[in-house]
């Protein structure tokens, strides 16, 4: 009996350091506060996360950029909405694309990202920069010293993930039968000459 | 000349682009809008798209005509971004002609010397990040349906713990500001004639950074690194010798939590070679 009132108690007290944090909130923070381990906060949270959903909260509980935040729920987008006005508007087609070769090669640097999409970014980074999506990550050791940039908890924020290992792999489309046939060609014509 | 005056007025308000249906020749050639276009290779791959031909196996003329097509379009809308078209124009003609040189026959490797192999592997080195690029977007916008308390504006009334690893520069400033507040306490007026021995930046790194190893695994305080009471002089000039050898990853420094000390440690040689 006592033990369920203290698990009541905890999952309140986790509702109240969420509800005053305005950025989410590491798991080792949030043990620290209740003052548990973290086996046993995880227990709160996904005790919470269930109560939210039962009582039909507006609210739900989500792991986002290496913490723990409350948000509300997407269903209820339209009336907030009507509240709140967004300032921020969506990334443009270049700012996606620089964004998405830096989120997969970084830390990488202008060059590098030109090389890629074959345009000048310089603007485009400053936008990014801007917005705090990327930063700067000291400069490489290669001619000129160019300067890296990597992404930010921003960058995992915006777009509602937790880390960069959840990017979805790069889709490489495998090297047509034609250029293995050379690869095979090539090797046989060189053990050829050996043998020869 | 009278195909290209037939696509000009369409070029800003037709988003479709012809398709063609059988062979090049004697195709329409395509219409664009600039803006559809995030660069030159952009463009070739909607070219290769549309034209459903084999990356591999791109006919460079055909191509290459549609291209250059797009390119003189572009030259009458937005000069400025025609630049970077033009290079990869250059590339096109380039591997053009090399197709045309008659082959030597005692290369027999003609395949491996393709000169659309560099091409081709820039088209798909760019192409892999579509589908990344396809996933942001759809993240971008299921996240766009939540909301969520902004940054708490009371930061006098309190603020957020700081998590428990490296520290950033911001942290030092703040650590500064506090210092700063204390210092000034035996600085002379500006006019006075101060026969202090004022230390070179170069001279306080290299002092500071023997306290450090010597001090070893332990670290040092951050507050420790000031002579307190002392000039600004003194304080800005530490603070600026710490910032430049953080920036050369001589030192780290660690703070456990908001409002609490900030050790500074000695980096090993070793570990600063990684580029």
């Amino acid at each position: 009996m006592s033990d369920e009132v203290r698990v009541i108690n905890k999952e309140a007290a986790l509702e109240c350091l969420l509800f005053v944090s305005g950025e989410p909130i590491p798991i080792t923070e949030l043990a620290r506060a209740l003052d548990v381990d973290i086996v046993t906060v995880e227990g709160v949270l996904r005790s919470l996360q269930i109560s939210l959903k039962e009582r039909e909260s507006g609210l739900q509980l989500l792991r986002i950029a290496g913490g723990w935040q409350l948000a509300t729920r997407s269903e209820y987008a339209e009336v907030v909405a009507r509240l709140l006005t967004r300032t921020s508007n969506k990334l443009s087609r270049a700012s996606m694309e620089t964004l998405a070769i830096i989120a997969y090669r970084q830390p990488t640097t202008a060059p590098e990202i030109e090389a890629v999409r074959g345009v000048s970014v310089g603007g485009v980074l400053k936008t990014l920069l801007d917005r705090r999506l990327i930063r700067e990550a000291g400069r490489k050791m290669a001619l000129g010293r160019p300067m890296l940039y990597e992404t930010t908890p921003d960058f995992l924020h915006y777009f509602g993930i937790t880390d960069t290992s959840q990017l979805p792999t790069l889709e490489l489309e495998s090297p047509p039968p034609v250029a293995a046939e050379t690869v095979v060609d090539g090797k046989v014509s060189v053990s050829a000459m050996v043998t020869g | 000349m009278e195909v290209e005056q037939s696509l000009i007025p369409n070029t800003l308000s037709e988003i479709t682009l012809a398709r063609s249906r059988t062979s090049f020749l004697n195709t329409p050639l395509p219409y664009f809008k600039t803006q559809a276009f995030e660069g030159p290779l952009d463009l070739l791959l909607h070219l290769i798209r549309i034209n459903k031909v084999d990356i591999y196996d791109i006919p460079i003329a055909e191509i290459t005509e549609q291209y250059l097509a797009y390119v003189a379009l572009l030259e009458q809308i937005d000069l400025a971004s025609v630049g970077e078209y033009v290079v990869v124009a250059a590339t096109l003609i380039e591997i053009k002609s090399r197709l045309l040189l008659p082959l030597s026959s005692s290369e027999s490797s003609e395949e491996e010397d393709d000169p659309r192999t560099e091409l081709v592997a820039r088209l798909l080195e760019y192409q892999s990040f579509h589908g990344a690029v396809e996933t942001l977007r759809d993240w971008e916008a299921f996240r766009r349906t939540l909301y969520f308390r902004s940054a708490t504006e009371q930061s006098d009334d309190y603020i957020l713990p700081i998590a428990e690893a490296e520290a950033d520069v911001s942290q030092l400033f703040h650590a500064l500001s506090r210092l700063l507040a204390q210092a000034g306490v035996d600085e002379k007026p500006v006019t006075a004639v101060t026969p202090r021995r004022r230390l070179s930046l170069r001279l306080k790194m290299a002092e500071m950074l023997r306290h450090l190893q010597r001090a070893g695994d332990e670290g040092l305080m951050f507050e420790s690194l000031f002579d307190l009471p002392c000039p600004c002089y003194d304080i800005v000039l530490v603070f600026l010798g710490l910032l430049e050898l953080i920036k050369q990853e001589r030192v780290r420094f660690v703070q456990r939590g908001a409002m609490q000390e900030i050790r500074l440690y000695f980096v090993m040689e070793e570990a600063v070679v990684r580029v």
